[in-house]
């Protein structure tokens, strides 16, 4: 009973640390004083001045751009790379996935700051481009990871029964490799674009000054001393990356379930 | 006469004539084929045709080259050296989509994101046929294999047996001339099996094509084939109908891999005489020279338990199992343990007399190394 209690105590802790402070930030969101010490009643109007700020909605058109063509790409790019992984052999095979996990473990400012160089050495003029490819270099590896299982999971002989009844290899693998991949191609895709909707450090060091996505305008403003409306708008922000990240487990844990009854 | 054999590329001992006659037409012809997986040898110089219209089983232990001589029929891999002929054209580089044939995969791979009807209609409208043909051809091919009126069903509800027979009809919609099958019918279950075995019995006289079946189940081989291949390590042991197979195996392997038998070394002492275990027995091989060495096989239902006085040599029953239809005894005698299958019983510690017929009594030529045991007719 106290075991239970302290395991309970334990995690209820553990979850007040990581979400308080967006507690209080969604709070304030709402609240009518400018003041963060004392509360004024409850308003929407800062939602309102959100929407009627130029510079933020212009940066939200940027960044759902970005974020949108950067999953795109990223899935396209990550499925087939996964697809050729799979025909691999072990030893190659091994190593090409040490390459594409590399990303991953990297921290982020160290990709931004090596696409930065990059992109100076070979005179790649920095703006929406170099974001939108640098975000879909950076992305890539979580599609390939959420593709790679679903192809292991599928059989060879689908593929080699459609080639069987006639079908092409492009054809077999649109028509039945494909739709049997189909959760994994999706969740790579939705987890690419969350990813890519709130990241701030790659985006920083590939931009050049006359684009904002959402975490730069936030980082910009901030340092100007924070205006109400930027709570809300990060709450907005903090609340569509919850649900697209809840929508992505859910959708996992279902295919999970489905294997299992199996 | 397994010396004969051996050169006999062309020729199919014991073919009986009337389905010699029928089958004249060599359908698919591999010619020198090896296939190599890196340094290990699949197949070696493989030479096999196939008649049309007949039932050919291509059996072996696992390894032996059996799926891999199918799916290079079927396209999926292409030989290293040596050519596939297919109706007379050389079909070696042809991709899979482009053959005139259908497999039948070892795990149905049925798709299953779709209907039994979209299965079915799969490669049809490939071909971009009628939508009145298509439908008309699932009609048929449900009717076919008895399951008529699942076409809406997605083939997660059915079960295996059912899976299989989907995967028939799937592949003979094509109207295929050659249906190939990788043990379609291994993950079924003994009594399913048997009655699948009836059916594609049925499917071929119905459909009138040549099927081409892989097997590690001799018993599966024998019940339904035309024309039995045995391999062993990349390399055609025997090719047979099923009784030659099973009367007459040419090596040890054979005899071994099809049903149970005793394999006695001997030593042929002039025609018609052999001698085993120090004893002398009547048998029928002639044309192995006088005083040679040889092996010997005696089916276990072929071995007759009379008083030790009547018997050629006399040893003394040591186990004793029902099996069912008969009783499986073991009995030592001159120093080997004789298998033996009869339906009167000998209980154990029994003195007994062994007795074979002449025609019972089957010679083989010795190998004369391991290597050569594994090379076969081939060579």
């Amino acid at each position: 009973m106290v075991k239970k209690i302290l395991q309970k105590g334990y995690i209820g802790l553990v979850l007040v640390f990581l979400y308080a402070p967006i507690l209080v930030l969604a709070v304030l969101s709402f609240n009518k004083s400018k003041s963060r010490a004392k509360w004024g009643g409850f308003t929407l109007k800062w939602y309102g001045e959100m929407l009627r700020n130029e510079k933020i909605l212009s940066a939200l058109y940027t960044t759902l751009l970005i974020a949108f063509l950067s999953a795109l790409l990223a899935t396209v790019l990550g499925t087939i790379a996964a697809v050729a992984m799979s025909r691999m052999k072990k030893l190659p095979k091994t190593i090409m996935m040490s390459i594409t996990n590399i990303p991953m473990l990297n921290s982020e400012i160290v990709t931004g700051i090596s696409l930065m160089i990059l992109y100076y050495t070979i005179s790649f003029s920095l703006g929406f481009t170099s974001v939108l490819l640098a975000l879909t270099a950076a992305h890539m590896p979580y599609v390939i990871l959420n593709v790679m299982p679903k192809l292991r999971q599928t059989s060879r002989s689908t593929y080699e029964a459609a080639l069987d009844l006639g079908a092409s290899p492009v054809r077999a693998f649109f028509l039945i490799v494909l739709p049997d991949i189909f959760p994994g191609v999706l969740s790579g895709f939705m987890l690419a674009f969350t990813l890519a909707l709130d990241d701030f450090v790659i985006t920083h060091f590939t931009k050049n000054a006359r684009i904002n996505t959402l975490s730069t305008v936030i980082y910009s403003e901030s340092r100007r001393g924070i205006e109400p409306e930027i709570y809300a708008l990060s709450t907005v922000m903090f609340t569509v990356v919850l649900i697209l990240l809840v929508a992505i487990n859910r959708g996992k844990a279902k295919v999970a379930k489905k294997n299992e009854e199996r | 006469m397994a010396a004969d054999f051996a050169k006999g590329k062309e020729s199919r001992p014991g073919q009986t004539e009337k389905n010699y006659m029928a089958q004249n037409n060599k359908l698919i012809n591999l010619e020198n084929v090896t296939k190599k997986y890196g340094s290990h040898v699949v197949l070696d110089d493989l030479n096999l045709y196939i008649r049309e219209n007949e039932f050919l089983t291509l059996l072996g232990p696992s390894g032996c080259g059996k799926t891999t001589t199918l799916r290079i029929i079927g396209g999926f891999e292409t030989p290293d050296t040596g050519r596939v002929i297919f109706d007379g054209q050389d079909i070696s580089n042809v991709p899979p989509n482009k053959r005139q044939l259908n497999t039948v995969f070892q795990k149905y791979a049925l798709f299953t994101h779709m209907t039994i009807a979209e299965n079915i209609a799969f490669g049809l409208k490939i071909k971009k046929k009628s939508s009145q043909y298509i439908k008309d051809k699932i009609e048929y091919a449900l009717k076919l294999v008895n399951l008529d009126g699942y076409g809406n069903r997605m083939p997660d509800s059915l079960s295996g047996g059912q899976q299989q027979r989907i995967a028939i009809a799937r592949a003979i919609v094509n109207e295929p001339k050659v249906l190939l099958l990788d043990e379609p019918l291994g993950a079924l279950d003994l009594k399913l099996r048997q009655d699948m075995q009836y059916e594609l019995i049925r499917l071929k006289n119905e459909l009138g094509i040549t099927f081409v079946y892989v097997t590690h189940d001799q018993e599966e081989a024998l019940t339904m084939s035309d024309t039995i291949v045995v391999m062993n390590q990349g390399y055609i042991q025997q090719i047979g109908t099923p009784q030659d197979i099973y009367n007459e195996p040419q090596n040890a392997f054979v005899a071994d891999f099809i049903g149970d038998s005793n394999i006695i070394g001997g030593v042929m002492l002039e025609d018609h005489v052999v001698e085993i275990l120090g004893a002398k027995f009547q048998c029928v091989d002639e044309g192995f020279g006088n005083n040679t060495p040889v092996d010997v096989v005696i089916r276990p239902e072929d071995v007759d338990l009379v008083e030790p006085e009547e018997g050629t040599i006399q040893g003394v029953v040591t186990s004793l199992i029902f099996k069912g239809v008969h009783y499986e005894m073991e009995v030592e005698a001159n120093g080997f343990s004789w298998l033996v299958h009869s339906t009167d019983l000998s209980p154990v510690g029994k003195k007994v007399g062994i007795r074979v017929v002449p025609f019972d009594i089957q010679i083989m030529n010795k190998p004369e190394s391991e290597d050569e045991e594994a090379v076969g007719v081939n060579e």
